[in-house]
C-alpha cells in the first residue's frame, strides 16, 4: 500500500490518495497516468498488470490498486 | 467541379444520405439532414442577432453538436473558435482577451460554466438557436458575397511569450487540405472514422471535414475510454471503425498496455498517426496486431491548416530507426532551408518550409507573430510569396523522403502537441513564491522537467499550474533546488540542467 500511495504522490502531490475513492470517476488520473502507474509498479514492484485488468474497478483508489497488485502478485 | 466552400459538401452529402449518421458522440448522435438543418438555424440565429464576418467562440464540451455550431457560424460567415469547458481557465481568459468575441455559443447545461467568466458580450443558447427557425434568404445573401479566401476558423496552439497564437484559416486551404489528404488515405462514404482528438485541434479536422465531404460517420471516442484499452478495442469493434488518425501517444496507450495481445481492433483497415515520432517498438506491435492494415505517418503544424507530408510504411523499421514524415501531399510544396536560406542537399540539414494554398492566413490579431513565420519566400526575390517556417529541422533520406530531426528553438513535441517551454517557464515564473524556474525536455524519456527556486512547496505549484496549462503542458517532473545553476553571463545554466537530466537512467 505505501508503495502504491508513493507512486501515485509522486504523480500527483496535490491529491490525497489515502480517502479518495474516485480517482477515475472524478477524473483525477487520465490515461496517461494508467500508463506510468502500470509501467512503475512493473519497475518497482515486478509486478504485471495484464490488460484484463485495466478497468475502472482497479484504479478507482490508492487501497483498489494495492489489492490487484496483491492479487496479482499471489498468484 | 470546383468547390469554394466547405458547407458544399455538406449541403450535397445531406442530399445525398440525408439519414445517414454523421457524428456519434455518448451524448447523442446527428443524420446529415440534422446536422444540415441544425447548422443552418445557427447561422440564421447568428445572422438575426447581427453576428456576421467576425470570430464567434463556440464553447463547448466535444458533441456532435459543436459540429454544427462550427458549420452554422461558417453559414453566418463567421470563423468558429472552439473552447472547451475542459481547457484551463487562464488560458480561455487569455484567448477571450486577445479575440474579443462578439458573441459565444454554449449549451444550456454549460451556461454557468461560461458565466464564470469575464465576458460581457452575447451568450446565444444553441437550444435556443435550433429552435428559431431558418432564414434561407439571409442565409443565401450570405452566401452569395462568400469568397474562398474567407476565414472558417481561429485554432489556437502554444506561443512561446505565454500567449497562445490563434491560427486563422480559410475555405480554400481545408478544401485543398481534405481533398489531398482524403485521397491519400483512402476516404469514402463507407469509412468509419473514431475520433480522438479534442474539437479545438486541428488534428480533429481529419475527422470532421472528410466525414461531410464523403458521407462518412464519424464516432467522438469518450475520453474515459483511453484510460482503459480493452474497453476502447470493444468501441472500436461494436462500431466497425475502419479508420484513425490519432496521435502516437493514444496508440502507444493501448499497444505499451499490452492491449493488442489480447483483443483486436477486427475492422480497423487504415491507422494515421502523427504529432510525434512513434516509437519504432510500439510500432511493430499494431503492425503485427493488423498486419492487413495501412499505415501513416502524417506531418504538419496547424499553420498550415493540417498536416502537409505524408508517408505510408512501406518497409521494417529497425529499432533505433525513425519513420519518416515522407513527401508533401499533392499541391503543397515542403522544402529545406539552411541558416543561409539555401535549399538543403540531400542529407543535409535544413527548416522545413512550406508553400502553397494550405498554408493558413496567419495568427489571429497579431501582425507581428505572423510576420515572423509566415514569410517571404527568401527563394524568390521577384514578387509576393509567403511561405511557412516551421521551426522543425528535417532532412531528406536517400529514397527522398523527409525525416524530422529535431526543433529550432525550446518548442518540443510531446503527448502529440507542440509545446513551447517557454509558455510552461512563463506561468510559473508568474506565480509568487517561485524566484527562478526553468523547463526543460528528458527526449529519453518524453517527460518536461521544471526546476525552480523560491518558498513555494512542489504539490502547491503543481495545483495553480493546472488552472494555468492544459494538462498535456504540465511538467511531469518538478524539482525545487536551492540555488539555480548560472552561466557566466548570469543566464540559467540549460546545458548544465539538460546534462543532469540526461544523466539519469
Amino acid at each position: 500500500m505505501e508503495e502504491i500511495l508513493e507512486i501515485l504522490s509522486e504523480l500527483h502531490p496535490d491529491v490525497d490518495f489515502e480517502n479518495e475513492e474516485g480517482l477515475v470517476d472524478r477524473r483525477i488520473i487520465d490515461s496517461l497516468d494508467i500508463v506510468t502507474l502500470v509501467s512503475e509498479i512493473d519497475d518497482r514492484l515486478d509486478v504485471t498488470i495484464p490488460a484484463e485488468e485495466i478497468i475502472p474497478e482497479n484504479f478507482n483508489s490508492a487501497k483498489a490498486l494495492s489489492e490487484l497488485v496483491r492479487r496479482l502478485d499471489e498468484e | 467541379m470546383q468547390h469554394k466552400n466547405v458547407l458544399e459538401y455538406l449541403e450535397a452529402t445531406a442530399g445525398r444520405v440525408p439519414d445517414k449518421v454523421a457524428f456519434a458522440g455518448d451524448d447523442c448522435e446527428l443524420t446529415f439532414a440534422q446536422l444540415h438543418e441544425q447548422s443552418r438555424a445557427v447561422g440564421s440565429s447568428l445572422l438575426k442577432e447581427g453576428i456576421s464576418g467576425e470570430p464567434v467562440v463556440v464553447f463547448m464540451s466535444k458533441s456532435p453538436v459543436e459540429t454544427a455550431a462550427f458549420f452554422g457560424c461558417i453559414y453566418a460567415g463567421c470563423s468558429y473558435v472552439p473552447i472547451d469547458p475542459e481547457m484551463p481557465r487562464f488560458r480561455t481568459e487569455l484567448i477571450f482577451k486577445k479575440l474579443s468575441p462578439r458573441a459565444v455559443i454554449c449549451r444550456k447545461d454549460e451556461l454557468s460554466e461560461l458565466e464564470s467568466y469575464d465576458y460581457d458580450g452575447k451568450i446565444l443558447c444553441y437550444e435556443d438557436m435550433t429552435g428559431g427557425g431558418i432564414d434561407d434568404e439571409a442565409l443565401g445573401d450570405i452566401r452569395r458575397r462568400q469568397i474562398d479566401t474567407d476565414p472558417i476558423y481561429i485554432m489556437y496552439t502554444s506561443g512561446s511569450t505565454g500567449v497562445p497564437k490563434g491560427v486563422i484559416a480559410c475555405h480554400r486551404s481545408v478544401i485543398d487540405y481534405i481533398e489531398k489528404l482524403s485521397k491519400v488515405l483512402g476516404i469514402t462514404q463507407d469509412t468509419v472514422f473514431a475520433n480522438q482528438t479534442p474539437l479545438y485541434f486541428d488534428a480533429s479536422m481529419k475527422e470532421v471535414y472528410p466525414t461531410i465531404m464523403f458521407g462518412a460517420t464519424t464516432y467522438l471516442v469518450p475520453k474515459q475510454l483511453f484510460m482503459f484499452p480493452l474497453k476502447l478495442i470493444e468501441y472500436l469493434n461494436e462500431h466497425k471503425v475502419n479508420t484513425i488518425c490519432w496521435v502516437v501517444s493514444a496508440l502507444v496507450i493501448v499497444s505499451s498496455l499490452g492491449a493488442l495481445k489480447s483483443a483486436k481492433p477486427e475492422y480497423l483497415k487504415t491507422v494515421a498517426f502523427g504529432g510525434e515520432v512513434f516509437p519504432v517498438k510500439q510500432f511493430g506491435r499494431w503492425k503485427e496486431a493488423l498486419p492487413e492494415a495501412e499505415f501513416f505517418n502524417l506531418y504538419g503544424p496547424t499553420e498550415i491548416t493540417g498536416v502537409c507530408c505524408y508517408y505510408r510504411v512501406d518497409r521494417e523499421f529497425e529499432k533505433g530507426d525513425t519513420i519518416p514524415v515522407g513527401k508533401a501531399f499533392d499541391n503543397t510544396e515542403v522544402f529545406l532551408l539552411t541558416d543561409d536560406n539555401k535549399r538543403a542537399q540531400q542529407g543535409e540539414v535544413g527548416e522545413i518550409c512550406v508553400r502553397g494554398t494550405s498554408v493558413t492566413l496567419g495568427y489571429y490579431n497579431d501582425f507581428e507573430r505572423t510576420s515572423e513565420a509566415f514569410v517571404q519566400n527568401p527563394l524568390n526575390d521577384k514578387y509576393p510569396e509567403i511561405i511557412y517556417r516551421t521551426g522543425d529541422l528535417g532532412k531528406l533520406n536517400e529514397h527522398g523522403d523527409i525525416v524530422f530531426v529535431s526543433r529550432r528553438d525550446h518548442q518540443i513535441k510531446h503527448m502529440g502537441h507542440r509545446i513551447e517551454l517557454g509558455e510552461i517557464e512563463v506561468n510559473v515564473g508568474m506565480l509568487s513564491g517561485v524566484a527562478m524556474c526553468a523547463c526543460l525536455y528528458n527526449k529519453q524519456k518524453d517527460k518536461i522537467e521544471l526546476f525552480y527556486t523560491g518558498d513555494t512547496e512542489q504539490a502547491q505549484l503543481l495545483a495553480v499550474l493546472k488552472e494555468k496549462l492544459p494538462r498535456y503542458m504540465l511538467p511531469n517532473r518538478i524539482q525545487r533546488l536551492e540555488k539555480m545553476p548560472l552561466t557566466v553571463n548570469g543566464k540559467i545554466d540549460r546545458v548544465y540542467l539538460q546534462g543532469e537530466i540526461d544523466k539519469v537512467k
